[in-house]
């Protein structure tokens, strides 16, 4: 609609189809740059729980006590994945934990970048702890970017090292089971954390803890406590509250039209609003 | 420094892709930082060669636990790099037929075609058909009727897999499919209701939670709010 009304020449460098797409995205940005703007006024945030965040410390400290490594496995995707970033961002937490009770963690990755972006935050993380010597490089390691020859060898490091605590956050897919239930059979305390819906059941089923979807995305502000980055979570509360809301009012209009029959009056508003979600007319 | 040039370019480039969506002229710009992307990839894929031979080497100097698999790595790594690198066996192209580099290292016919059909394609099969075993395993524990939640998603799975099959079809065939408030108690149709209808509702909520969590961490990255990925203020305070 847009595009007819535009100028012929606007045409041709904005993607007027596209406007439904920019609405929905104006209003994620000014949910969380606003939910950021309130919590820096000071005003108290409650947090829910994740166990599965929690019970990093009780697993670091299991390994440490049976002298057992850790493994932190950062899924299989490289650094411009989302998931891999967020599953980093948690890998920090890990290692600090880690470095405060003298565990050795080990980290196997699937992508180069993510090796090198692992070792960074994991030396972060011992500097953080106060203990920078007992930082080891070696322990950060490549191994290769296929799938199945990976799982191969973390599964093989696994049933050698046996050890006690095993946290797979970050992108995977058919390996996610095999680890797991490798981990398990070794009888290591596991956490796990992906936003792969496809994924999650295996996890859920052989894991201890396991965050789900959005839950993956919040441990950064969660760990951090800080106002401006759990202001973001507010955020991603306030556009969830809109999405319910539009959902079960678009959901109300399909019906009451539904039942109005396709001459109905609200047929027009019903289809335009299906073609703006991309639905189709 | 160097962190803030990260985050400079982490921010750019995230603003760059976002634009590329809505400004047609900018459409391609995604897929020249995508090429950077994979760029940079490769530089640091000699990083990852270097990392897998040091620390294959350690194990075996060190005779550490599983040393002969390393051994067995390194041996394969270094074969198909040389196969690889030096086009063995590959036949020429159509282009060049004078010339034995002209052919593309994966060309059918070469070592490394060969090593990837004969030697990769199975082990990499054998892997995931283990998969049918790992689920019966994680079914077998997450089954177990130990309370009302586990029962019933024990009579739910028990559903959907015997809706599934032919003797799901079966067992229920005497129930009239043509009468509408009692043809959705035929196993098949049952399965068919509990996927289309509560797995996916179920899963469309998971989806909408994720895309928001996406939205938001992209919005951290992109205004430099969250550097944790790059090491800074790695744990925090609140674990």
């Amino acid at each position: 609609m847009l595009a007819d009304a535009a100028d012929p020449a606007q045409k041709a460098w904005f993607a007027a189809d596209k406007v439904p797409l920019l609405v929905a995205l104006a209003v994620v940005v000014a949910a969380v740059l606003g939910s950021i703007a309130l919590a820096r006024t000071g005003r108290p945030i409650r947090i829910r729980r994740l166990a599965g965040l929690d019970a990093v410390e009780e697993a670091v400290g299991r390994a440490t006590e049976m002298g057992r490594p850790i493994l932190f496995v950062p899924g299989i995707q490289d650094m411009d994945n989302i998931m891999t970033v967020a599953g980093v961002t948690i890998l920090g937490h890990v290692a600090k934990v880690a470095a405060e009770y003298d565990a050795e963690i080990e980290v196997p990755t699937s992508r180069s970048i993510v090796m090198t972006a692992a070792r960074d935050t994991v030396q972060a993380a011992y500097l953080a702890a106060g203990r920078p010597d007992s930082y080891n490089p070696d322990r950060i390691y490549y191994v290769t970017d296929d799938q199945f020859a990976y799982v191969a060898a973390t599964s093989g490091m696994m049933a050698r090292k046996k050890p006690a605590a095993c946290f797979y956050f970050g992108c995977f897919f058919a390996e996610s089971l095999i680890l797991a239930e490798n981990g398990n059979a070794v009888g290591a305390i596991q956490v796990a954390g992906t936003a792969e819906t496809a994924q999650l059941p295996f996890f859920v089923a052989a894991c201890d803890y396991t965050l789900i979807g959005e839950e993956f995305f919040a441990a950064s502000a969660y760990l951090s406590g800080e106002p401006d980055q759990v202001g973001t979570l507010l955020g991603q509360d306030v556009v969830k509250a809109i999405v319910w809301f539009v959902g079960l009012a678009a959901a109300a209009l399909g019906t009451v039209a539904a039942l109005q029959g396709p001459d109905g009056a609200l047929q027009p508003f019903v289809s335009a609003m299906r073609a703006a979600m991309g639905g189709g007319a | 420094m160097s962190r803030s040039i990260a985050v400079l370019v982490a921010g750019v480039a995230a603003v760059v892709m976002v634009l590329s969506k809505f400004i047609v002229p900018m459409e391609s710009a995604e897929t020249t930082v995508a090429e950077w992307f994979n760029a940079a990839a490769a530089i640091a894929f000699v990083l990852g060669g270097a990392s897998l031979l040091k620390m294959n080497l350690l194990t075996i100097s060190a005779r550490g636990p599983g040393w002969g698999y390393a051994a067995v790595t390194l041996v394969a790594f270094l074969a198909t790099l040389g196969v690889g690198l030096f086009k063995v066996g590959v036949p020429p192209s159509a282009a060049f037929p004078d010339h034995r580099m002209g052919g593309t290292p994966d060309a059918e016919g070469g070592a490394l075609w060969w090593i990837y059909e004969y030697l990769m394609s199975p082990i990499t099969g054998t892997l995931f058909a283990m998969l049918a075993f790992y689920v019966a395993s994680a079914a077998f524990r997450a089954f177990r009727a130990k309370n009302a939640a586990a029962i019933f998603l024990l009579v739910t799975a028990f559903v959907v897999l015997l809706g599934r099959t032919y003797a799901g079809v079966f067992v229920t065939s005497w129930i009239p499919d043509d009468v509408p408030w009692v043809s959705w108690l035929r196993l098949e149709n049952l399965s068919a209701v509990i996927m289309s209808v509560f797995t996916t509702a179920g899963t469309r909520a998971m989806i909408i939670g994720i895309a928001i969590g996406v939205a938001a961490t992209g919005i951290k990255i992109m205004i430099g709010l969250d550097r944790s990925y790059l090491g800074a203020g790695a744990g925090g305070g609140n674990g």
